[in-house]
């Protein structure tokens, strides 16, 4: 029993058995946060490096709080007060970072592929906490977790994603994931926040916000950030919320015990409304709790990986 | 008669006169001395040439030796990249005995100072070494350089390789004025705007992987763009490493309209697809144009096949390990492409039956030669010695350490490839001569 | 493993009688069923402990509160195992500070699981007594650990294969011993 591999790259070709292993062991390491002493001692002795190059908050808080849970010992960088600013390289800055004996990295960059990269440049276990707009697994798999607690599947489940699926890797490792576990996905957007033959994702694609919700059982609301506007992406907030906003008179097409999730962070009245995010259908604050199991469950389940040898990841 | 050098047991493959036959050749002076037919050449003969004074080519091609119109030695600037020195002796090992070094040096060629600079450096160099000028002063596609000034150094062509020329009155000035030297200006298609930022082809893949995309649109935008202003001003136009169907397409249309465009195709192009790339996030696989989908490599070969792409360039483009070994979007475009040029050559285009061997030679020869004004040299009894022996049977891996370039930067370490470079000769020196 | 090496130690009437008695001594040392809590550990633990709840509730008309442990994550062998262990529902629905925790297992060998138990029990709260019941206890202990309520005590090598069977799970009540050189 175990993972196929020993680094969480992607949820793009993650198999099914991985999928769901991951999934039902975060089931088990959900009641761990409803005792009175989160915490269990299996990654006791294990230090883990929490390996930010972007600013983050939430995603970095729950990693800290998911490895402290495990009882590994944890250690988190960010850009602003590393040596990268000293000209020195990425590989240098994390091979000295090992030589402290580092057994597992999670990371996130501005650069697509850096995870890969560091798992040729390391022998610790990588979890990619957010490459580019490449992937972002951890939150795909939190997101699909959230929805299987509550319906109980994700097989013949309608799955929304509305707003800049282009620039969202949240977006993407949702498409992949619920896609090798049986869900309907369908994006929604402006036509330039969407990616270059987005069809090919296979999923549905819609600009018209209305016509998305028909019949769909989950919608799941991305942030939409000011710069792409500077960019010239779309012509105003305003008209941004004009067309694609969430809102409760918007709510009426979807199925009858539909489900509202934004990976935040949210902009209030811009993609959603307060009564959207707060409303009964919101588990907008449960996502966030399950990203605590999910993540115990990856960082668990990838430490037992190296133990059996079988690197199954892509190596020259 | 003596001679300085025998090749005996060749096939030589002349395309400028067109033959292909079994011959022995005797080098003297720096030239073909003699063409023995089979058989005149008796064992007695050979016997008195010994060791470095006799090359065996039983079963091998002798060939006129290759011109690349596309590669960057880095010299002056970035010495740690590559020298005039190791290009020239990669280029060798290649079977390259003419190239054309791209101006985007530091300082730019764009005086004759470092035209002469580099040609000076060039004169110990294992393979002729012609420069390709910049068309506009430090390459910065605002004013013309001193192009006549240029020409009389020696420059071959002019070129802002690297950068498109943006400015559409710049380049129409730049075809008009290089008329009077007839030389060809050699346009590095890709509209900035459209492909600003972008790190790889605009495709699903680019979509897949998040990555900013250059769409093919911004090389075909910008080569029709050319194809019009080389037809308004009757002005030679060279599109260098074409890369996308539709560039394909508009040079082909170009051509049928009486355009003066001639084209090149890079290994890398024809070989090489963008789904590559979230495979291993290999740097070596990030260049200019992006590596792009399989339509556009099937369009490339056919245009190779056609016609409508005159040559073969390597894009040649070192950068150190330092610069390679980062995360993919800090890492500079480009990979090295000399001594994989004719492997690559047979092994995707002949082996797989689009180009005889003869249509490969004079892609990588005679065509690019004519292109820049460059001497023929043919096979015949007078011409200046410049051959290649190649065995395009042979089969043999990339390997890292193998490289004569100062840089290590190919996406091919670890490929099997078909044809293989046996000597080199330039000028009647053998410049190259693999081990065995 | 044929059926014929297998020696059956106790049929389904021993396992019944096993547990009433031990319900009963529960009970008696614990003066009645008003402070206790049972907590089975996966997997048979957890049957057995559902038997002596419903055993209890038999004599005193009780209902008390039974949970359910994994203690795969509290197991000392995770950094030596080559075999990452399945982690599996831990449901301890109930308060257990000050209570009698009667702590329920099938079969009583080198302690080690019961360490595990417990170290994961004093995470959920602090019990006045934490009690050991077991159907069988093979002997063998590496840890100084010793069971308050024994079904059955049944001498063993240390490679031998002890095995309760129980019907809602395996179709069967009884416990049978392989002998190592059966094997």
């Amino acid at each position: 029993m175990g993972l196929s591999t020993r680094h969480l790259l992607q949820l793009e070709g993650a198999p099914r058995e991985d999928l769901n292993l991951i999934l039902d062991t975060a089931e088990s390491f959900r009641e761990i946060l409803d005792r009175p002493i989160k915490k269990v001692p299996p990654l006791r002795g294990k230090t883990v490096l929490n390996l930010f190059y972007e600013p983050s908050t939430r995603t970095r808080i729950s990693f800290e709080l998911a490895e402290k849970r495990l009882s590994a010992d944890t250690i988190s960088f960010s850009a602003a007060t590393s040596s990268v600013k000293k000209g020195e390289t990425l590989k240098d800055t994390v091979r000295n970072i090992e030589a402290m004996r580092i057994d597992m990295v999670v990371v996130r960059h501005s650069s697509a592929g850096v995870p890969y990269y560091l798992t040729q440049c390391l022998e610790a276990n990588i979890v990619n906490a957010g490459d580019g707009a490449h992937e972002h697994p951890t939150q795909g798999l939190l997101d699909i977790f959230t929805i299987r607690r509550k319906y109980k599947k994700i097989d013949g489940l309608r799955v929304l994603l509305v707003g800049d699926i282009r620039h969202s890797r949240v977006a993407r490792s949702n498409i992949w994931g619920l896609k090798t576990l049986g869900a309907s996905v369908a994006v929604c957007g402006p036509t330039t926040l969407l990616p270059y033959e987005v069809e090919r994702f296979g999923v549905d694609v819609y600009t018209n916000i209305d016509e998305a919700m028909e019949g769909v059982d989950v919608v799941n609301i991305l942030r939409i950030q000011l710069e792409r506007q500077q960019a010239g992406l779309f012509p105003s907030q305003r008209e941004y919320t004009n067309l694609f906003g969430i809102t409760a008179e918007r709510l009426t097409r979807l199925n009858p015990n539909y489900t509202i999730m934004h990976p935040g962070p949210m902009n209030r009245g811009v993609e959603i409304t307060n009564e959207v995010a707060d409303g009964p259908a919101s588990v907008i604050l449960e996502q966030v709790t399950n990203g605590q199991a999910v993540r115990m469950a990856v960082l668990f389940l990838l430490s037992g990986a190296d133990k059996r040898e079988t690197d199954l990841t892509k190596t020259e | 008669m003596e001679f300085d050098l025998l090749i005996i047991g060749g096939h030589l493959i002349d395309p400028g006169f067109g033959f292909s036959k079994r011959a022995d050749l005797g080098i003297a002076g720096g030239k073909i001395a003699r063409v023995f037919e089979e058989g005149q050449l008796n064992k007695e003969e050979i016997k008195k040439y010994l060791g470095d004074r006799v090359i065996d080519a039983a079963g091998a091609i002798v060939a006129t030796g290759f011109v690349d119109l596309h590669v960057h030695f880095r010299e002056p600037g970035r010495e740690d990249k590559e020298t005039i020195m190791t290009g020239s002796r990669a280029a060798a090992a290649g079977g390259f005995t003419s190239v054309c070094c791209m101006p985007n040096t530091q300082p730019a060629i764009d005086n004759q100072e470092t035209v002469k600079f580099v040609t000076s450096l060039a004169e110990k160099g294992d393979c002729r070494v012609y420069c390709i000028g910049a068309i506009t002063k430090n390459r910065a596609g605002q004013e013309l350089s001193e192009i006549g000034d240029l020409v009389k150094a020696g420059v071959v062509a002019i070129s802002d390789d690297g950068d498109y020329v943006q400015n559409p009155e710049v380049m129409r000035r730049a075809l008009e004025y290089a008329r009077m030297f007839d030389i060809p200006v050699i346009s590095h298609a890709e509209d900035v705007f459209l492909a600003a930022k972008g790190l790889m082809n605009e495709s699903f893949q680019s979509a897949k992987l998040g990555m900013t995309g250059r769409p093919a649109v911004a090389e075909e935008i910008a080569i029709i763009r050319d194809i019009k202003l080389a037809g308004l001003t009757g002005g030679r136009l060279h599109i260098a490493h074409v890369s996308t169907a539709g560039g394909v397409e508009a040079i082909r249309r170009g051509k049928a309209e009486g355009v003066k465009v001639t084209a090149e195709a890079t290994p890398h192009h024809f070989t090489l697809t963008d789904d590559l790339i979230g495979e291993r996030f290999d740097t070596n696989l990030r260049v200019n144009p992006p590596l792009r989908t399989e339509t556009d490599r099937q369009a490339v070969i056919a245009g190779l096949v056609d016609g409508t792409i005159d040559c073969i360039a390597t894009d040649h483009a070192p950068h150190t390990d330092e610069e390679k070994d980062v995360e993919f979007d800090q890492a500079p475009p480009g990979m090295i492409g000399l001594e994989t040029c004719l492997g690559l050559a047979v092994t995707e285009l002949v082996d797989k039956g689009y180009l005889t061997l003869l249509d490969v030679i004079r892609k990588l020869s005679a065509n690019p030669a004519a292109i820049v004004g460059l001497p023929s040299h043919g096979l015949g009894v007078g011409e200046s010695a410049d051959l290649v022996i190649f065995d395009p049977e042979a089969e043999w891996t990339v390997r890292r350490e193998d490289f004569y370039s100062k840089s290590k930067n190919s996406p091919f370490v670890g490929r099997q490839l078909k044809g293989k470079v046996l000597a080199t000769i330039m000028n009647g020196r053998v410049t190259h001569r693999t081990r065995t | 493993m044929t059926k014929s090496d297998a020696i059956q130690f106790m049929d389904k009437q021993a396992i019944d009688r096993a547990i009433t008695r031990i319900a009963h001594e529960i009970l008696e040392r614990n003066g009645g069923a008003e402070s206790l809590v049972i907590v089975g550990i996966l997997t048979r633990g957890a049957n057995l402990a559902a038997r002596l709840a419903q055993a209890i509730e038999g004599i005193e008309g009780i209902a008390v509160p039974v949970g359910l442990m994994d203690i795969n994550l509290y197991r000392d062998d995770v950094n030596y195992n080559p075999d990452l262990p399945e982690v599996r529902q831990t449901e301890i629905l109930f308060d257990i500070d000050g209570k009698n925790l009667i702590l329920v297992d099938d079969v009583l060998y080198t302690g080690r699981t019961i360490r595990a138990a417990l170290s994961q029990l004093i995470d959920f709260g602090r019990p006045k007594t934490i009690q050991l019941a077991v159907l069988v206890d093979r002997g063998h202990r590496q840890l100084p650990i010793r069971a308050d309520y024994v079904g059955k005590n049944i001498p063993t090598g240390f490679d031998d294969d002890v095995q309760v069977r129980f019907v809602e799970r395996d179709g069967v009540d009884e416990v049978v011993l392989s002998l190592a050189a059966a094997k």
